[in-house]
């Protein structure tokens, strides 16, 4: 319920929400970024793809704040976070929603002390107002009446709409997913995505949602974006996609087992690289 | 966001205008409790033809004041919402739970 969604009258815009331009990231000396660039549009759901240490998770980290990028800019809200102190990050990150790996909910407080939690640390708000709001979001997510509930008492679908109702607690403007559909049954697992498709639709949120599960980025993606080894390979829309004949992105989305012999090279190298140790 | 409260014959009409958030929910709630709880006013009737915004903590001080309303035997009244927050409170289920009117001769009119 952000500014941006309010306003927004069509699926998407032609604003841009975030940019990022030219973006590096390294863990000590291994550089796991190498100059990502794109756009995400406001309104927009973005299905970030990879396989695993693709790098989509690290990007992912970086762009909510929580790893800062050696090199390169990210855009967002008409200033670049990734050169912005963390006082000026904290104000940034009142304005996104983040759904992690697995739920995340604090596993000793109640559902709705769950989703009262950024409010009651960042809000000056009365206690009475905070019981609306969490009521509101549980409801908005179809958690109605489950707000006494412990996190251990529901299942793994219900702690996932627990985990986005607490996401949109401070009416985020951008709502960012990690594996929405990470150890889920396939029936749960598409409950998350139309509740993904429910937000968009509702709110006009602009979404990025990182994932490996093809069904469901087909499913909630306008656009989608492939990170293989820290490089973007491709980036357009679902249709755009389906019909690329970009080598990487047949063998990603055909399911194609990696040739044995594809990275002779790169495998020769891993084994015989000189060792270094991070800070020397 | 400003608040501004004009009285007649036992209706408080406020007049508010700019995004009703995080930071000035507040204060529309605290205006809002006082008319209604404290003096107890038959009608209170928000004007929000000027207001851009609203966000859930906006809405849930609506609410709030709704419920004092209803404790207190008081009318709560709406008129003049724009696109965006008639949004907002369907959205949240709430269009047909307020008193909601187009205009200000309707919600005063007795």
């Amino acid at each position: 319920m952000g500014h941006s969604n309010s306003a927004a009258t069509a699926m998407t815009d032609t604003e841009s929400m975030i940019s990022l331009r030219n973006l590096r990231v390294s863990y000590g000396e291994r550089e796991i970024l190498h100059g990502i660039g794109f756009d995400v549009m406001r309104g927009e759901t973005l299905v970030i793809l990879g396989g695993s240490g693709s790098g989509k998770s690290t990007l992912l980290r970086t762009l909510v704040g929580l790893e800062r990028p050696s090199s390169g800019e990210i855009w967002l809200k008409g200033k670049n976070i990734a050169a912005i102190s963390s006082g000026e990050m904290d104000e940034i990150r009142k304005k996104i929603g983040m759904s992690f790996q697995g739920g995340a909910l604090f596993g000793s407080m109640t559902v709705g002390e769950n989703v009262a939690l950024p409010l009651r640390e960042h809000t000056k708000l009365e206690e009475s107002t905070i019981e609306i709001i969490l009521r509101l979001k549980l409801d908005q997510v179809g958690l109605s009446g489950y707000e006494n509930y412990m996190p251990s008492q529901l299942s793994g679908g219900m702690k996932k709409r627990a985990a986005v109702a607490r996401a949109l607690a401070m009416d985020p403007e951008i709502l960012f997913f990690d594996e929405p559909s990470a150890g889920l049954d396939p029936i749960i697992a598409a409950g998350v995505d139309q509740l993904i498709l429910e937000l968009k639709q509702a709110f006009h949120m602009t979404i990025i949602v990182v994932t490996h599960e093809l069904a469901s980025a087909f499913l909630i993606a306008d656009r989608m974006v492939l990170i293989d080894k820290g490089n973007v390979v491709a980036i357009g829309t679902t249709e755009a996609m389906r019909s690329s004949t970009h080598p990487r992105v047949r063998q990603f989305l055909d399911r194609i087992a990696e040739p044995a012999v594809s990275e002779e090279l790169d495998y020769l190298q891993m084994l015989t690289e000189e060792h270094r140790h991070p800070g020397r | 966001m400003q608040i501004a409260a004009r009285h007649l014959d036992k209706t408080t009409i406020f007049d508010i205008s700019g995004d009703i958030d995080l930071a000035t929910s507040p204060q529309l709630r605290k205006a809002l409790l006082r008319e209604l709880r404290e003096l107890k006013m038959p009608r209170v009737v928000l004007n929000l033809g000027a207001v851009r915004y609203i966000d859930s903590s906006g809405v849930a001080s609506l609410v709030e004041g709704l419920k004092a309303s209803r404790d207190v035997g008081s009318r709560l009244i709406l008129f003049g919402l724009n696109k965006t927050v008639r949004e907002v409170l369907q959205l949240s289920k709430l269009v047909r739970i307020f008193e909601i009117y187009e205009n200000e001769a309707q919600s005063v009119a007795p």
